[in-house]
């Protein structure tokens, strides 16, 4: 007769752990990751991760593109925050050529970057409130993300990849309809923070499911290459905007709040800290802008025809402006030689630029450093020994997002 | 007293002699050379020496030069001291036939997955590397894509059938 049963892998009846498999895709992984863990009951042993699941070259991409084209690429790598990439690739093409932007542009840059470190902060610490039970934050927090996106549709007339700004400045002024938005936001947002930390900052239930799950020590977190709100959260007060400030942040005041575990718990709290240094900072520069008056309240890009595309008017019958604006477009403009590193601040880290130029109108080689793609390796490390529902809890509090760690 | 390129390049000539060279600022940072046999000891040193501290690791990526010949492929460093708050960069050189560079993950965790990467796209044979093989490609893959050898498509390709791009 034949034998129809199972016939099991050599071992396998005297192993005591299973193996278990989260993702590709999974509601608790908010995004593409897979994880293979060991799991000895609820605990997990070992664990194993695959990424790469949404690469899309980007590096190669940008080889062939002139430096305007490169801008919606790096909308795609943190798309809760891509203002902040966008704006992270024209600094760095601007300290490259040497232009000097004017003070108005550096602050509404400001405003933007820090409203758009609210909306990624605001996603990550409403999506820990989801994975340990509490789905009321994040439907109310998402209102308030929708008013910073209309902002941003304002501006520049699109929501989550934004491509917003130019090498040099803004592609338009900020219109009054965008600065009574702001108003709006500025108004609203800081009752409805506060409200969203009485939910959970003292919560019972939420203390004792994030504090001593996925912590890291200072030591550790450094030698992993953590930068962002998650080292901060380990205790090591490191944070671009201030040790090698952009865009005029060394005219603005605000602490950089650190945590002291480096646990799911501080994490938290680093970013919710964060969110209100981000909405003082953003008052600061609204009162900054504000301050500019006459024609200088009309000051949006710097003067570099080279790279700013002119207005279509002045295209349409100057034809200097119509020369530029062909030179532009088809990318005939060809760069200096040389290399440049800049880093900004982004949502979870530091977000570097390496561009190398050998001439050329593209690139020679563009590398981003990705911060969360750097911090994910120590994942199996934060979660080993710990629950599978604390995993859960640790990988959405890292801040992962699958396009920037995958580029 | 805060640290500045030129003292960092004092101790390391003292340090490394004639080893290191073609010592270069560029946009405020420190870049420089090394024999690709000597990385290790190099970054050893940044991270020991108490004057240097060189102890974060910002990135490790490659370029690929084609017409240097012999030295085809460059590994290139990102280092930063928090502390004083300098970063420098610093890179080794190898040809396309032997590619091999001691890795850094026993210095550094974060070197693991940069030099995974960096494998799978420059074909970086990490010497020591406890897991090296390709992280964002698939396995099956044979070449290593961000290489010079492989250019981009010809965008003024027209032996494309339009109906298979809906354009027909």
């Amino acid at each position: 007769m034949e034998h129809n049963h199972i016939t099991l892998p050599e071992g396998s009846i005297e192993k005591t752990t299973t193996t278990l498999n989260i993702g590709p895709t999974h509601p608790a992984t908010h995004g593409v990751f897979q994880n293979i863990m060991e799991v000895d009951g609820e605990r997990i042993v070992s664990s194993d991760q695959t990424v790469g699941y949404i690469h899309r070259a980007f590096e190669k991409l940008a080889e062939r593109r002139p430096l305007y084209q490169i801008t919606p690429i790096t909308d795609r790598l943190n798309y809760c925050s891509s203002p902040i990439n966008n704006m992270g690739w024209h600094i760095t093409c601007e300290k490259f050529l040497n232009i000097e932007t004017p003070k108005r542009v550096d602050y509404l840059r400001v405003i933007i970057m820090e409203l758009a470190r609210i909306s990624d902060h605001l996603i990550c610490n409403s999506i820990v409130g989801v994975d340990t039970g509490a789905y009321t934050g994040f439907l109310y927090v998402m209102q308030y993300r929708e008013l910073i996106y209309e902002i941003y549709e304002e501006i520049c007339g699109s929501r989550l990849t934004t491509n917003i700004g130019r090498i040099g400045g803004f592609e338009r002024n900020f219109t009054n309809t965008a600065f009574t938005k702001l108003e709006k936001f500025l108004n609203e947002y800081p009752k409805v923070l506060k409200e969203f930390e009485g939910l959970f900052t003292r919560n019972r239930i939420f203390m004792e499911r994030t504090q001593g799950t996925g912590g890291i020590s200072a030591e550790r977190a450094m030698n992993y290459g953590f930068t962002g709100p998650n080292l901060r959260a380990a205790g090591v007060d490191y944070d671009v905007r201030v040790h090698q400030p952009y865009s005029s942040y060394q005219d603005f005041n605000f602490t950089v709040p650190v945590g002291t575990t480096g646990d799911n718990y501080d994490r938290f709290l680093v970013r919710n800290a964060e969110m209100w240094e981000s909405i003082s900072i953003i008052r600061q520069a609204y009162e900054k802008v504000q301050a500019f008056k006459g024609t200088d309240a009309e000051v949006y890009h710097a003067d570099v025809p080279e790279y700013y595309l002119p207005k279509k008017e002045d295209v349409y019958t100057k034809m200097e402006a119509l020369i530029w604006h062909f030179k532009i477009i088809m990318g005939e403009i060809d760069l200096p030689k040389g290399q440049i590193y800049s880093p900004v601040e982004g949502g979870n880290g530091e977000l570097g630029f390496y561009l190398i130029s050998d001439g050329g109108r593209t690139p020679f080689r563009l590398h981003f450093r990705r911060p969360c793609f750097i911090y994910y390796q120590a994942y199996p490390e934060l979660i080993k020994g710990g629950m599978l529902s604390d995993a859960v809890v640790t990988m959405s509090s890292l801040n992962l997002i699958a396009g920037e760690l995958d580029a | 007293m805060s640290l500045n390129n030129e003292m960092i390049q004092e101790i390391l000539v003292a340090k490394f002699g004639d080893q290191v060279s073609q010592f270069a600022t560029s946009y405020g940072m420190l870049s420089f050379e090394s024999p690709k046999e000597i990385n290790l000891k190099v970054l050893q040193f940044l991270y020991d020496e108490p004057s240097l501290g060189f102890t974060f690791l910002t990135d490790i990526c490659a370029v690929n030069y084609p017409d240097q010949k012999g030295a085809e492929l460059v590994v290139v460093y990102h280092l930063h001291n928090l502390k004083e708050n300098v970063r420098l960069r610093f890179s080794v050189s190898t040809s396309l036939e032997n590619t091999d560079v001691y890795t850094a993950t026993k210095l550094f965790e974060s070197a693991n997955w940069m030099e995974r990467e960096t494998y799978d796209f420059f074909g970086i044979n990490f010497v020591g590397h406890p897991n090296l093989k390709r992280i964002l490609n698939v396995d099956e893959m044979d070449y290593f894509p961000l290489r010079k050898e492989f250019p981009l498509e010809d965008q003024t390709r027209i032996d494309k059938d339009d109906e298979m791009f809906g354009r027909g």
